[in-house]
């Protein structure tokens, strides 16, 4: 795959980039009232630090020029100030990102490792028992809010059976392997209903697309060749199934944002997702930005590794 | 439920050329890919008969067996160079993979056979060539790889389904030159399917001749242009546009009149009797039996 | 073969079609989508089951004429029981009441947030499937923009942003109401639009709609009268898992405290209320929740079986 599709696939993210800063930016600008109000309320903030916040975010300027000053100081990572948590909101975020990663990823993970062979065991025995069974499940994974999954999974196994904690502690004492056992145990719930409700709608996508190629020529000449079936499938069917089902899962990923921030809610995990929602609860402005551009960035980001694993999945793209 | 193929008898000799002709719909393809059993079983089944193969059947062989004959015995090319190949792979990957599964050699003896393979097809550039994928070749390229990885294994028998109906008519000539020529090395016998008499004129020694999944005439091949003895036949070799002929005087092409009929409900008696010529009332009643009419020359006709 | 696709699993397997009887009744499109449809009995079933849900919530405060907000401190936090066929909340107050209430929000959410999605996408997708390069490309820049937005965070900050504007032009109930409405409806109008410009452009060249312009049939006639009937299908499909999605997008605000209040018994909002009292009144979250859970599913089954009724590929 030609260096030149990733340097040009680099180069459309970036005006998305912008175009995302810019719709956030005509939301906040568009806002009724003075974010800073807040602070008139707040003991803790003089006056005078009001008005120099004020001036720093050029609330008195014309909109444009806002925008330009916003954007400058958002690339140079001055990303203001949390009232809430007493800290510059930049390492707040960065704090409270290797959580929300690590959740999100390691679900995609799981959902990909459940809905992969389930999709194609369905697709290559299409209508049987499996596959209606597989399909049905699949519906009522996705159909399921993350919420109410949540609060199932927490009612079964932290309440009635109590194996797991529902609570995340990120102030674990333990060493060694118990350390890590406590941290996976706590969080099992948080990853399973991410990543059961993502691999449902992947199971439906993978049989689909893998139904769609098992007709294709190529497929026969496969097996003209001698090859075994479970051969044709692994090998020549999968491959190529994979490549829209690759497009999908990116295009998916706004959405997997917002289950994750539900599940950082229910299980009070410390991600940037229930960091967004106190923020908002608290008011607290310049984490709530700031927030929401990190999850537009990695929207942009993740639409990036899509397209560039499209390209190494599909040798005809990289060519054009 | 359909009968695609309804008591054809097709046989081949070691070395020969048989020709298949037929319309669109005739059944040929299905009888192609039924020999090696490449037809979806469900929904399709083998109801009745034999697939002989040096005197064994093939139709009760499992996958597994099957798989031993595929490519190694009895191998097949398509009509549809465009799509036969997986897009992802690189052609070299296509071809050795079949090499290296029938043959016990390493990846890289493989792909040096494979290589070899691309110069007999006389493709240019074999060694460079194998690393490029499907979409980097031309249609007549692509169904020289088809035949590449179809001969790698030299094979006995090679099925070719309308090899050259996708491709211009130069590429055509070179296409079936190209056959000829790996016959003449390897001593096979190919089933070449097509709905072109010219084709069959040049290439077969022997043509069956299918309408609506019926054998109609089977013949060696003087003996079906020189004296066709079905209608549709007759027909069929009228309707070959004739160079030659035009510039003598302005004549139509002939054109057989009507439709195959539907295979869901076939009529009880010939199927070709509603657009013969030569109908008679007795042959809308029964189906004529195959009958020989000179050495090696089977008709299936009253008349 | 090449064009077909195969059926989705909701319908029977396929059998292949013996020769049908002639009926007397014309063939026209919607009844032969209402036969494909009816194949599915899961869809058939979840169509009687959304009929039901509908049903209702538009007459239950009729037929169950308890008050949504009777606070009753000795009965709270009770489990199912004849007064209560659902049990009550931490005030006391009958669940089976509130969630039918709340059912008439969560699904009129539901609905209303679909036609603004499928009418910013239509106009969106009409648009730019029958007009030239640049306005085109312009519209297609804008939905993809779109589409890259981060939905729920972008939800929640319009909503954080101008909660209490649209609480004081129109109330509690309604300025939620709007506010979520246009802001679910106006981040799903993009599948929608790219579906109608993906119609228009194959349609608007083909024959019939050539033959109404020789007819000196206008770009609007020719767009209302013959491009649109053709690209309805899918469209439908897509609304109807729109609806699907914004129940689920509703209850998600609510549930997270951005949507409608306590006082508006929503079922996210009972969620809400309902999640801190897990262990002692597991019903209170239990009810909700399922019936979120039903009428998602039915919708998607719908959604499923008209996906195959209507679209002429499919071979069923």
């Amino acid at each position: 795959m030609s260096r030149q599709y990733i340097i040009r696939r680099l180069l459309i993210a970036i005006p998305s980039l912008l175009g995302i800063s810019i719709v956030l930016f005509a939301v906040l600008a568009m806002a009724p009232g003075d974010p800073f109000e807040e602070l008139a309320t707040n003991p803790a903030v003089p006056p005078e630090v009001r008005m120099a916040l004020r001036a720093k975010f050029g609330l008195d300027d014309p909109i444009w020029s806002r925008y330009l000053h916003w954007l400058a100081a958002m690339l140079q990572g001055d990303w203001g100030f949390s009232f809430a948590s007493r800290m510059d909101v930049d390492k707040l975020i960065l704090q409270r990102l290797p959580v929300t990663l690590i959740v999100i990823g390691s679900s995609q993970i799981l959902a990909i490792l459940v809905a992969l062979p389930v999709g194609v065991l369905a697709a290559t025995k299409p209508y049987s028992v499996f596959d209606q069974i597989a399909n049905t499940l699949a519906f009522i994974g996705f159909s399921l809010p993350t919420f109410f999954t949540g609060l199932l999974l927490i009612l079964v196994f932290s309440i009635q059976l109590d194996w797991l904690p529902f609570v995340y502690r990120s102030d674990i004492e333990a060493k060694g392997w118990l350390f890590y056992w406590e941290h996976i145990k706590q969080s099992i719930m948080p990853v399973t209903v991410l990543g059961l409700f993502q691999g449902a709608s992947l199971v439906r996508y993978v049989r689909s697309s893998v139904l769609d190629v098992i007709r294709l020529d190529y497929v026969t000449t496969a097996r003209s060749k001698g090859i075994g079936e479970r051969k044709v499938i692994t090998k020549h069917v999968v491959r190529n199934a994979l490549i829209p089902v690759v497009t999908l899962v990116a295009l998916q990923m706004p959405i997997v944002f917002g289950g994750a921030i539900v599940t950082e809610q229910i299980f009070r995990v410390p991600g940037i997702g229930s960091l967004l929602i106190s923020a908002m609860l608290a008011n607290d402005t310049p984490v709530v930005m700031g927030v929401t551009f990190v999850f537009a960035c990695l929207v942009v980001l993740f639409n990036l590794i899509a397209d560039i694993l499209y390209g190494w999945l599909d040798p005809r793209i990289a060519f054009r | 439920m359909v009968r695609a193929v309804d008591g054809v008898d097709l046989h081949i000799d070691r070395g020969e050329t048989l020709g298949v002709v037929g319309e669109s719909g005739c059944g040929k393809t299905v009888t192609a890919r039924s020999v090696l059993k490449l037809i979806d079983m469900p929904p399709g089944r083998f109801e009745d008969g034999k697939i002989l193969w040096q005197g064994r059947d093939l139709i009760p062989l499992d996958q597994a067996e099957m798989n031993k004959i595929r490519a190694k015995e009895i191998a097949i090319i398509f009509q549809e160079p465009m799509t036969s190949l997986n897009p992802v792979y690189t052609v070299g990957d296509q071809i050795a993979e079949v090499i290296e599964l029938h043959q016990k050699m390493s990846r890289k003896q493989a792909l040096v056979a494979a290589a070899e393979m691309l110069r007999l097809v006389n493709i240019p550039n074999p060694q460079r060539r194998l690393d490029d994928y499907p979409h980097q070749f031309s249609g007549g390229m692509r169904q020289r790889v088809m035949i590449a990885m179809a001969m790698s294994c030299q094979p006995k028998l090679l099925i070719a389904d309308e090899p050259t109906t996708a491709l211009d008519v130069t590429i055509q000539a070179q296409i079936l030159e190209l056959m000829q020529e790996m016959k003449d090395k390897l001593g096979m016998a190919i089933m070449l399917i097509t709905h072109a008499m010219g084709v069959v004129a040049e290439t077969c020694q022997r043509v069956t001749v299918m309408y609506a999944g019926k054998v109609v005439e089977e013949a060696p091949v003087e003996a079906l242009f020189g004296n066709p003895r079905h209608p549709y036949t007759q027909g069929l070799i009228r309707s070959i546009p004739r160079v030659d002929r035009a510039a003598e005087k302005k004549q139509r092409l002939e054109a057989i009149a009507g439709t195959v009929p539907s295979l869901l409900d076939p009529p009880p008696g010939c199927r070709f009797a509603s657009r013969c010529k030569y109908a008679k009332e007795i042959c809308t009643r029964a189906m004529p039996p195959l009958k020989e009419v000179g050495p090696g020359h089977f008709v299936r006709c009253v008349l | 073969m090449a064009g077909s696709t195969p059926a989705s699993l909701s319908a029977e397997a396929p059998r292949v079609a013996a020769a049908a009887p002639r009926k007397s009744r014309p063939v026209t499109p919607a009844r032969e989508a209402w036969r494909r449809f009816r194949r599915h009995r899961l869809a058939v079933a979840s169509g009687v089951v959304l009929l039901v849900m509908f049903a209702a919530v538009a007459l239950g405060p009729l037929i169950w004429p308890v008050p949504i907000n009777e606070i009753d401190f000795t009965a709270k936090l009770q489990g199912p029981s004849w007064a209560h066929p659902l049990g009550t909340d931490d005030l006391g107050q009958d669940l089976l009441a509130r969630l039918l209430y709340g059912g008439r929000i969560s699904l009129a959410v539901g609905l209303a947030a679909m036609f603004v999605a499928v009418f910013v996408g239509v106009l969106v997708g009409a648009l730019a499937g029958m007009s030239s390069g640049r306005m085109d490309a312009i519209l297609m820049w804008l939905t993809d923009l779109f589409l890259s937005l981060p939905q729920l965070p972008l939800l929640l900050l319009v909503i954080y942003l101008f909660r209490d504007t649209m609480k004081g032009i129109f109330g509690v109930e309604g300025g939620a109401f709007i506010l979520i409405v246009i802001v679910i409806g106006g981040l799903r109008w993009m599948p929608v639009a790219r579906l109608v410009r993906a119609q228009f452009l194959s349609l608007r060249e083909k024959e019939f709609v050539e033959a109404a312009r020789a007819l000196g049939a206008s770009k609007t006639r020719q767009v209302v009268q013959h491009i649109l009937p053709n690209a309805l299908g899918p469209v439908i499909v897509a609304g109807t898992i729109d609806v699907a999605a914004a129940i689920i997008a509703e209850s998600t605000l609510s549930f997270l405290g951005l949507g409608f209040p306590s006082d508006v018994p929503t079922w996210g909002s009972v969620l809400r209320d309902a999640k801190d009292y897990l262990d002692i009144a597991p019903h209170w979250a239990l009810f909700p929740g399922a019936a979120i859970f039903l009428a998602v599913l039915a919708i998607n089954f719908i959604g499923d079986g008209l996906r195959d009724a209507l679209d002429p590929r499919r071979v069923l």
